[in-house]
């Protein structure tokens, strides 16, 4: 009986020194889920095209290189097309900035990066972009490909099982705003009014080379 | 010939704003349903979405649990939500009307998520869906499919 009390006594401490060791990792940002946020936010604000060196495939089958955007303004964001609520609204959201761009549009080129490339296959994105605006491309690849590519963004994605079967995927949702020397210029937000975006976007693309 | 060109003007001027009240709208107990909408879909693979408008016009709250409709297998009520700039979709268990209040599932926020469909929805073509209410019980309203690229209700989802 007393030893029972001991060993329950010795659990009971363990787990408040477990917790309170917890509580102080929590406290000074030190668990790993807190590191890769921060790292994350700091990728982001550190995405440069010209330094990276992932390969992925257009909606129309061809390669593609973040070399090859290098020169103008691009507008990149991530998503996947079985989304029923925030990538139609992206979509439309960019499609009447672009409208609002006036011929401006033409110095720029627009990326939708699936984060779901075992579904969205290059005809899938394709037949899914024809309802949107025609400038608006999409790009995919192998699960390895497309996971280097969305890590070099500092973009954080996650396959969520749904309980019928099928998933869902979440995913960083705002649209990176790069200039034409591929450093990120700015960031949209998902509920940014057009008066907001579209001046960031003409910021990009009035920067020099 | 005149006056009949006059009336023809008068009636295609009044034509759009038929149009845009030809908005269904239910009402049950303290609550009015109205502008139910959904965006056309390709097949049948992806899930569908469904939006609306509940005004709680009594005094006492209510909520809305649940949808029910025949077009998909598994319709269920989902949140997007915003952390740390990623979105989610959580299942919403539940949304409450509070009294008085006006509460939209709008893009970017609450939505239906109709999984499982059972045939395509092509735009221009509706389809009854039941909302359960904690007090107010089931309501049915006929949602209408609107194109892909539509943002809001075709007949404005203010009154």
């Amino acid at each position: 009986m007393r030893r029972h009390t001991l060993i329950l006594g010795g659990t009971g401490l363990f787990a408040a020194l477990g917790f309170m060791l917890t509580l102080g990792a929590w406290q000074s940002g030190d668990l790993p889920w807190q590191e890769k946020t921060t790292s994350s936010a700091a990728r982001i604000r550190a995405a440069d095209l010209g330094a990276m060196t992932w390969q992925l495939t257009s909606h129309e089958g061809a390669p593609v290189n973040p070399q090859d955007w290098l020169g103008q303004a691009n507008l990149v964001f991530f998503g996947f097309t079985w989304c029923p609520d925030v990538c139609p609204m992206t979509l439309l959201n960019i499609s009447d900035w672009l409208e609002e761009l006036g011929p401006d549009a033409d110095r720029l080129a627009v990326h939708l990066v699936t984060v779901d490339p075992e579904r969205d296959i290059p005809e899938v994105l394709a037949d899914y972009l024809s309802n949107f605006n025609p400038r608006i491309a999409g790009l995919t690849g192998t699960p390895v490909e497309v996971a280097r590519a969305v890590a070099a963004f500092g973009v954080t994605y996650r396959r969520v099982p749904r309980e019928d079967g099928d998933y869902t995927m979440d995913h960083t949702s705002g649209v990176f705003v790069f200039g034409p020397d591929g450093r990120l210029s700015r960031m949209i937000d998902l509920h940014e009014k057009p008066q907001a975006a579209v001046p960031k976007i003409r910021q990009a693309l009035n920067q020099e080379e | 010939m005149m006056k009949q060109i006059i009336a023809g003007l008068g009636l295609a001027a009044l034509l759009p704003a038929l149009a845009l009240a030809e908005c269904a709208e239910v009402s049950q107990g303290d609550l009015s349903i109205r502008a139910a909408w959904s965006r056309a879909t390709i097949g049948t693979a992806r899930p569908a979405v469904f939006y609306v408008t509940i005004q709680n016009n009594g005094s006492t709250d209510d909520r809305l649990t649940g949808i029910e409709t025949s077009v998909a297998g598994m319709p269920m009520l989902h949140e997007t939500v915003m952390t740390d700039g990623v979105a989610s979709m959580p299942h919403a268990t539940a949304i409450d009307i509070p009294a008085g209040e006006t509460v939209s599932l709008a893009p970017g926020g609450f939505h239906g998520m109709l999984m499982d469909l059972e045939e395509e929805l092509k735009e221009g073509e509706s389809f009854p869906v039941a909302l359960q209410f904690e007090k107010a019980g089931e309501v049915s309203i006929d949602t209408e499919v609107l194109p892909i690229r539509a943002r809001e209700a075709a007949c404005g989802a203010t009154p």
